[in-house]
């Protein structure tokens, strides 16, 4: 995969260490929000928000040490749940994993990247009913870039991003997007 | 009684043989003169108060009048597919001024009164000359001889006997036949297809030309040696009981080398071979699409090469169109359920152009051969086949080799609209039919 | 892809997507609700001019997995068996507003020329078409093959996603000449890089073979033998033989004569049971599509020994037919 160049068009709204710190931050909101992380599980939204979730979760782990990131982090593909299946190319779906535990009674926090129409979060709730019943939903992303078509907020959210529509906002993870650790940031471009 | 006289014809510029030009003066259903003694007799006929028609054929080759040894005509039984009269102007069209039609009719043409139906269906259509082929079993069935003394001496005074669609494959029966038919000078021509080979009594059929896309593809196979084991039992036959024979189209390599065999012996055999099996093999059976399912089946490149040799060095004697209309709905379907068969009348001449002539295997000469002089001989034709000389009958046809066309059986005077030549940009195109001095066809159109 | 016809069409990457597809399916079946709305509002017809329930009844499940409606034709005693045509048959099923059409046809070729035609523009599955192929078969059986293969390699708790079967050697065995499952196998192993080995009597497979990717054996012992190599088959395919119908055809002599040369029997299962998944400890594996035909192609202690895969196959056929479903239906018209 090659990284989007970098064009006159385009800028660095959040670097490598803006990222790491807006995990932490939402790692620790998740904590006081929840006072601890007993029954808490992550759910990433593939693809970006996989690894993201497993990033909070190692978070989770140093700031509370009874978080066992193994039993409580997971993925939720939605590719089956999308309203837009229509369109496009037909999907690949990416590796949903479910913690052994289930989502029975307990509280879910979804992990995306970007949080835009919300209709990514309109399917992965949909996802989630159909696994179980959990107690709350939250959500956390990376990037809040506004202009939603749904009823649909962010509970944490890493930075909210001022945008038109004719923006793209990306993102760039080591694990997704075949960038090196310091390469890693948020990319806006027009 | 007079007949209603046609104009004479002044065909000016055409290239004879596709040689030097040469003018033509065809009066009284004969070419009345060649070259400038055309134009000095055209004058005169003009002087004594005749019409003369003139054809400007600048440019067109002039070739004697194409003769199919093997049409199906459908007519009686299946008007649905064809007629007489509906093939006919396909056969004008095609440059065909006659056309031999196989007996697989409904009533098959195993008596004298189907045959002599057939004949007078022919002359009312007045577009070519029909010849019935008469059955050589009763009801193609391969059991017992049909009448072939009856139909000799009935009105169409039947020469050429087939079973054509089955196989004579009783030897005995096989061998009587070709004894019998001596009496009046006839021939039998084989359809070669060992039946047990090709599973004919099986729920299985063969279904294309056994091999790798047979393999690939699922469908059963149709083996050269069912063709070829057939051939050399009746070229044996032939040479035996010194009778003619002759073999409906060949469409291996094998075959090819068995007549070879045979005709360097001596043995009294014909052959004959299709334009398509000339162009087409089973790697188009790919599609599914029943438009090429035929019998004998497409064969592969080697094969459609080892023809294209016999034919050019004279193993294979002439071109046979196999002509075989179908109702839409007899191609429409599977492939296993679809009839065989191909049309080919409308586009025999520019086939051979394609495969034989503008490849450099043959020249316009042995085109007349192949498609015209030969085919007239082995049926003991006096007035086809003849060269294009003074006194000779004037069946004749000028063809533009210079013109092209995409093939659209949507536009064909056939019925059948199951020509693989679909959509295929084919050169060559017959501007003018001459049958027996009258125009049958003039500018590429039925008169 | 519009259309699933034939597996000699399917490009490695295509293969792919569909075992990966299905890997994430049998998740679903797994779990307490066993139902996607992927494919909810869709029309699948299951067109069957066949009897073949197990077929039947798989795609259906994977049909209603995905929540599409569906409509079971079966063309035996129907119009269709009254003379009425292919063309008119799926004209009137497209009318009603079938957006996929899932065909089982004793005619090869009938999928490919109902996706060529214009009668309609529903995809169309191919789910076995006389004796010319059955992809979704050789789907299921890839993801069986895979599976097993990746975890004795990487364990099981690793996802083979995006892994072919390069390494592995597997033989069918039986009557290739008249089966469409062999043939979708032999051109999807070859395509996943796996090495097929072909065991019949010679009157069992096509003249032709000689130009395929394959190895070709008479001699079902020395198949199973180390080759040149020194290395032995992973997985034994054994097809299932009409035995009346072979030997009233003279494909062999008789029932027995073809047990005692190519049919699984105790003494063979026990060579098999010797040998493993590459340089793996787990065991080789026996694959059958089913139904299998206990004491002629395979012996009854063959059938229930546990290197057979057979229920394995049945349920990854589920998940393998999803993803064909899932892949077809979704995206756009145009891609």
């Amino acid at each position: 995969m090659v990284a989007t160049p970098e064009t006159a068009e385009s800028s660095q709204v959040m670097s490598a260490s803006d990222v790491e710190r807006a995990l932490t931050r939402i790692a620790h909101e998740i904590v006081e929000t929840q006072r601890g992380t007993e029954g808490l599980m992550l759910l990433g939204i593939p693809r970006r928000g996989a690894p993201l979730a497993v990033r909070l979760g190692e978070k989770l782990a140093r700031i509370d040490p009874s978080f066992d990131p193994a039993a409580s982090v997971g993925a939720l593909d939605i590719t089956m749940y999308r309203d837009d299946l229509r369109s496009g190319a037909a999907r690949t779906p990416e590796p949903t994993h479910v913690p052994d535990a289930g989502v029975d009674g307990a509280t879910v926090v979804l992990v995306d990247d970007v949080l835009y129409s919300g209709r990514t979060i309109r399917a992965a709730l949909d996802a989630l009913s159909d696994l179980g019943r959990p107690q709350t939903v939250r959500l956390a992303v990376l990037v809040d870039r506004g202009h939603r078509d749904l009823p649909i907020r962010a509970d944490h959210v890493g930075k909210n991003l001022p945008t038109s529509r004719e923006e793209r906002v990306s993102v760039k993870l080591a694990e997704t997007d075949g960038v090196s650790a310091e390469q890693e940031g948020v990319v806006i471009t027009r | 009684m007079t007949a209603p006289a046609n104009p004479a014809l002044l065909v000016t510029g055409a290239r004879p043989y596709g040689e030097e030009p040469q003018d033509l003066l065809i009066s009284e259903g004969r070419i009345a003169a060649v070259g400038t003694e055309a134009d000095g007799q055209a004058e005169q006929l003009r002087a004594q108060g005749t019409e003369v028609e003139t054809i400007e054929a600048e440019g067109q080759i002039a070739l004697p009048g194409l003769v199919d040894l093997h049409t199906h005509l459908r007519e009686p039984g299946r008007e649905d597919a064809e007629t007489v009269a509906t093939g006919s102007r396909a056969a004008a069209l095609g440059g065909f001024t006659a056309v031999h039609a196989m007996a697989n009719s409904s009533p098959v043409a195993d008596t004298a009164g189907v045959v002599e139906q057939v004949h007078r269906l022919g002359l009312d259509a007045g577009y070519t000359e029909v010849y019935p082929v008469g059955a050589v079993t009763v009801g193609l069935a391969g059991e017992k001889l049909a009448e072939l003394g009856a139909m000799a001496e009935s009105s169409a005074q039947v020469r050429m006997f087939s079973d054509d669609g089955h196989c004579v494959h009783n030897p005995v029966l096989m061998r009587r036949a070709l004894e019998y038919v001596k009496a009046f000078d006839g021939f039998i021509a084989q359809h070669a297809q060992e039946p047990a080979l090709t599973g004919w009594d099986t729920d299985t059929p063969a279904q294309m030309n056994e091999g790798c896309v047979s393999a690939e593809l699922g469908l059963p196979g149709w083996p050269a040696v069912a063709e070829e084991a057939i051939i050399a039992r009746d070229v044996l036959l032939a040479q035996h009981v010194g009778s003619r024979l002759h073999i409906c189209h060949v469409s291996t390599q094998g075959s090819v080398e068995i007549i070879r065999w045979a005709k360097e012996r001596d043995i009294d055999v014909t052959a004959e071979v299709t334009p398509h099996h000339l162009i087409l093999t089973d790697e188009l059976v790919r599609s599914y699409d029943p438009v090429y399912k035929v019998n004998p089946p497409l064969r592969t490149e080697a094969d459609v090469h080892a023809l294209r040799a016999g034919l050019a060095d004279g193993t294979i004697d002439v071109i046979g169109t196999d002509h075989a209309p179908h109702p839409t709905e007899a191609k429409e379907c599977e492939w296993s359920q679809a009839a065989m068969g191909m049309t080919g009348l409308e586009t025999a001449l520019s086939v051979v152009q394609m495969t034989m002539v503008e490849t450099g295997l043959i020249d316009w000469r042995r085109v007349a051969e192949i498609t015209s002089a030969k085919p007239a001989e082995i049926y003991r034709h006096a007035h086809q086949g003849r060269p294009l000389a003074a006194g000779e009958a004037a069946n004749l046809i000028l063809l533009n080799p210079e013109a092209s066309r995409t093939v659209d059986p949507a536009q064909h005077a056939s019925k059948g609209r199951n020509s693989p030549f679909r959509g295929m940009e084919l050169p060559g195109q017959v501007r003018t039919t001459v049958l027996n001095g009258r125009a049958v066809v003039r500018e590429g159109a039925l008169v | 892809m519009r259309h699933l016809l034939s597996t000699a069409d399917l490009s490695r990457e295509d293969a792919l997507s569909i075992l990966d597809t299905a890997e994430e399916m049998s998740g679903v079946s797994a779990r307490e609700v066993k139902k996607l709305p992927t494919l909810r509002g869709r029309t699948v017809v299951n067109l069957f001019f066949e009897d073949s329930t197990r077929t039947r009844i798989s795609f259906e499940a994977a049909a209603k997995r995905l929540s599409a409606d569906v409509m079971n034709f079966s063309a035996k005693g129907s119009s269709v068996s009254k003379g009425e045509s292919l063309k008119d048959t799926v004209q009137t099923l497209e009318a009603i507003g079938a957006d996929a059409v899932v065909m089982r046809h004793w005619a090869s070729g009938a999928a490919a020329q109902l996706a060529a035609s214009d009668w309609t523009d529903c995809a169309v599955v191919n789910a076995g078409d006389g004796t010319h192929e059955h992809p979704t078969q050789a789907l299921l059986d890839a993801l069986t093959l895979r599976r097993r293969w990746h975890a004795a390699h990487h364990g099981p708790d690793q996802s083979p996603r995006g892994t072919d079967l390069s390494g592995m050697k597997v033989l069918i065995v039986g009557d290739i000449l008249h089966s469409r499952v062999a043939r979708s196998n032999i051109w999807l192993l070859n395509t996943l890089g796996a090495e097929v080995g072909l065991v019949a009597p010679a009157t069992l497979l096509p003249v032709g073979v000689e130009t395929w990717p394959v190895t070709v054996h008479y001699s079902f012992d020395e198949a199973l033998a180390p080759d040149s190599a020194g290395r032995t088959p992973d997985a034994a395919m054994m097809l299932r033989v009409q035995a009346e119908r072979m030997v009233g055809g003279g494909f062999f002599p008789t029932a027995a004569e073809y047990t005692r040369r190519w049919g699984l029997t105790d003494e063979r299962l026990a060579t098999l049971e010797r040998l493993r998944l590459g340089e793996t400890d787990c065991p080789a594996m026996l694959l059958h599509p089913g139904p299998m035909n206990r004491g002629v192609e395979v012996s009854s202690a063959a059938a229930d020994s546990p290197l057979n895969h057979a229920l394995d196959q049945v349920s990854h056929g589920v998940s393998v037919r999803m993803a064909v479903l899932h892949l077809l239906l979704t995206g756009a018209d145009d891609s």
